[in-house]
């Protein structure tokens, strides 16, 4: 018996806007989808792991729990930041290791459609005009766009620019190229928020949101959930053959923080975290960069996809522009990235994301990604990061049946 | 009336937008830096994030320094002016967080690598007549 975790039931719901559904309905049918095709119910999960960021101090797990079944199993609820669904899924695969339970399900959902900027303003300090000092800063106002940026847009196209400023070969072309890569990947992605097929024209030329983030380079608010099942090696022998083929190894499962380094507090510094959970994962699954057949990275920002194929390893350091411009992670290079659209265009559910980016690697290896499958994919990677910051990087694995 | 007294006095009507900007002749930022591994914070800390260090000093940061990345932000929550140009400044080994100003806000003016220098506006007064001083960082040419 090894001490293998391995996903064996996994969805994602539809992105986009579900006006008709809250939360703990789009929760309930990732879940319910989970199971489903894992091919359990609720009676055999040893434990619930859940995160629904912006509503992180509602208990989504018990309200999921009332939805579809009180079990009395623990619940861990969760909330990491845009770490948030892959936080949850490695605590279920946490308890799975430590053999307190052979079976763990873990899900991430989000109500974000039409919630517009995220991250900066604030509420004015009072009517009467007197400038008082308060906070740790002791500002007298809000400081957002006064003192810089505190919006994500802002924050993340900076992440970008500083890359260019340390190893040069960026531009707003290069980065709306980007853009143009997982737009039109999402072409072939009907669970998506948006398919359309943008032109790096109409990408330059969409609303400036924060330069050189335009519209169309920003991951798109909107609604979804994902979930999966993660159960033991040993009781994954003991169920079917079809179950044991279709389930996915988790080769590595890896969260960590953002160590201190010179101005990490002034702006997040969202590249050391990524590393070293990469450095982490690689070494756990005793894969390298060149053994990928996909990866799904944390495009949150065209800007931050770039800095990420550095930080993953997946190009020289410092050769992401180049590595970029050579084709390579369009879904017919050498290391495709972002098949599923990325959060430019299949959308960013916040706490869905971490999960759902795992069900993009697991239905490739699986084989069952239809117009999108990257043939003959053996092993992927998926990242997220959180800001604050949380980094969760999981490489997966084809069943060897 | 000496130049001593009327400095007060125009103190005594001011107020930096935070409390790390210092004003006065010469205004600049001040920073708690590690005296154990030199970190620097622009609010407290109890211990130093980078070497678990408990004490600190007082320092002044650099008021000169290079534009290491930049975001021209049109698009901002309610309330919050745009266009401004976001910056993180290089002075001197201490990344700063602040506004480009005192330029046209385009890629054509803000550059990575741009030389700038602090500099302080009045962003408003009160109803006490208490003007609050903000800073940013203009080229230097």
């Amino acid at each position: 018996m090894s001490d293998d975790i391995w996903i064996l039931g996994i969805t994602m719901t539809k992105f986009g806007k579900h006006p008709d559904k809250d939360t703990v309905d789009l929760a309930a049918e990732a879940a319910m989808g989970a199971l489903r095709d894992g091919g359990v119910t609720m009676k055999e999960m040893g434990i619930l792991a859940a995160g629904c960021l912006m509503q992180s101090n509602a208990g989504i797990g018990q309200q999921l729990q009332k939805q579809i079944g009180q079990t009395g199993i623990p619940v861990y609820n969760v909330a990491n930041a845009c770490a948030t669904g892959a936080t949850a899924l490695r605590t279920a695969i946490m308890a799975v290791k430590s053999g307190e339970v052979d079976m763990g399900l873990a899900v991430g959902v989000e109500k974000l459609a039409g919630a517009g900027l995220l991250g900066g303003g604030g509420t004015p300090k009072s009517d009467k005009k007197e400038w008082s000092p308060s906070g740790r800063y002791g500002a007298v106002t809000n400081t957002d766009g006064r003192i810089g940026a505190a919006s994500m847009p802002a924050v993340f196209a900076q992440v970008g620019m500083e890359y260019g400023h340390k190893y040069g070969g960026t531009s707003f072309e290069l980065f709306a190229k980007i853009a143009e890569k997982n737009h039109a990947h999402s072409t072939l992605n009907p669970l998506a928020a948006y398919t359309k097929r943008m032109t790096l024209e109409e990408i330059m030329n969409d609303v400036m949101i924060a330069y050189p983030n335009t519209r169309s380079m920003c991951s798109a608010n909107c609604d979804g959930a994902a979930a999966a099942v993660v159960v033991s090696d040993a009781k994954l022998k003991t169920l079917s053959l079809e179950q044991q083929r279709r389930a996915i190894k988790v080769k590595a499962s890896v969260l960590t923080s953002d160590p201190y380094e010179e101005g990490c507090q002034v702006l997040p510094n969202v590249n050391t975290l990524t590393k070293n959970a990469a450095r982490i994962a690689y070494e756990k699954a005793g894969v390298g960069p060149e053994d990928l057949d996909l990866v799904e990275l944390h495009d949150c920002f065209a800007t931050a996809e770039l800095v990420h194929y550095d930080n993953l390893g997946l190009c020289e350091e410092g050769g992401a522009a180049d590595f970029f411009l050579s084709g390579a992670t369009w879904r017919d290079g050498r290391t495709p990235v972002n098949v599923s659209g990325g959060l430019e265009s299949k959308g960013h559910p916040i706490a869905a994301t971490g999960i759902a980016n795992i069900w993009e690697v697991c239905h490739h290896l699986r084989g069952e990604a239809g117009d999108r499958q990257i043939e003959g994919a053996k092993v992927g990677l998926a990242h997220v990061i959180g800001l604050g910051s949380a980094c969760g990087v999981h490489i997966l694995e084809k069943s060897g049946l | 009336m000496g130049e001593g007294f009327a400095s007060v006095l125009r103190m005594a009507n001011q107020i930096p937008l935070v409390e790390y900007l210092e004003l006065g002749d010469q205004p600049h930022l001040k920073a708690h830096e590690c005296t154990s591994c030199g970190a620097r914070y622009f609010d407290r800390r109890n211990a130093c994030a980078g070497c678990s260090g408990t004490e600190f000093t007082q320092v002044v940061v650099p008021d000169e320094g290079v534009v290491k990345a930049f975001s021209i932000v049109t698009f901002a929550a309610p309330g919050v002016p745009v266009p401004f140009v976001s910056a993180i400044v290089d002075c001197g080994g201490t990344s700063v967080r602040g506004n480009v100003i005192n330029c046209e806000p385009s890629p054509e003016v803000v550059h990575l690598g741009m030389r700038v220098r602090l500099a302080t506006y009045v962003l408003g007064t009160d109803d006490n007549g208490v003007e609050a001083i903000g800073f940013g960082y203009e080229p230097a040419n």
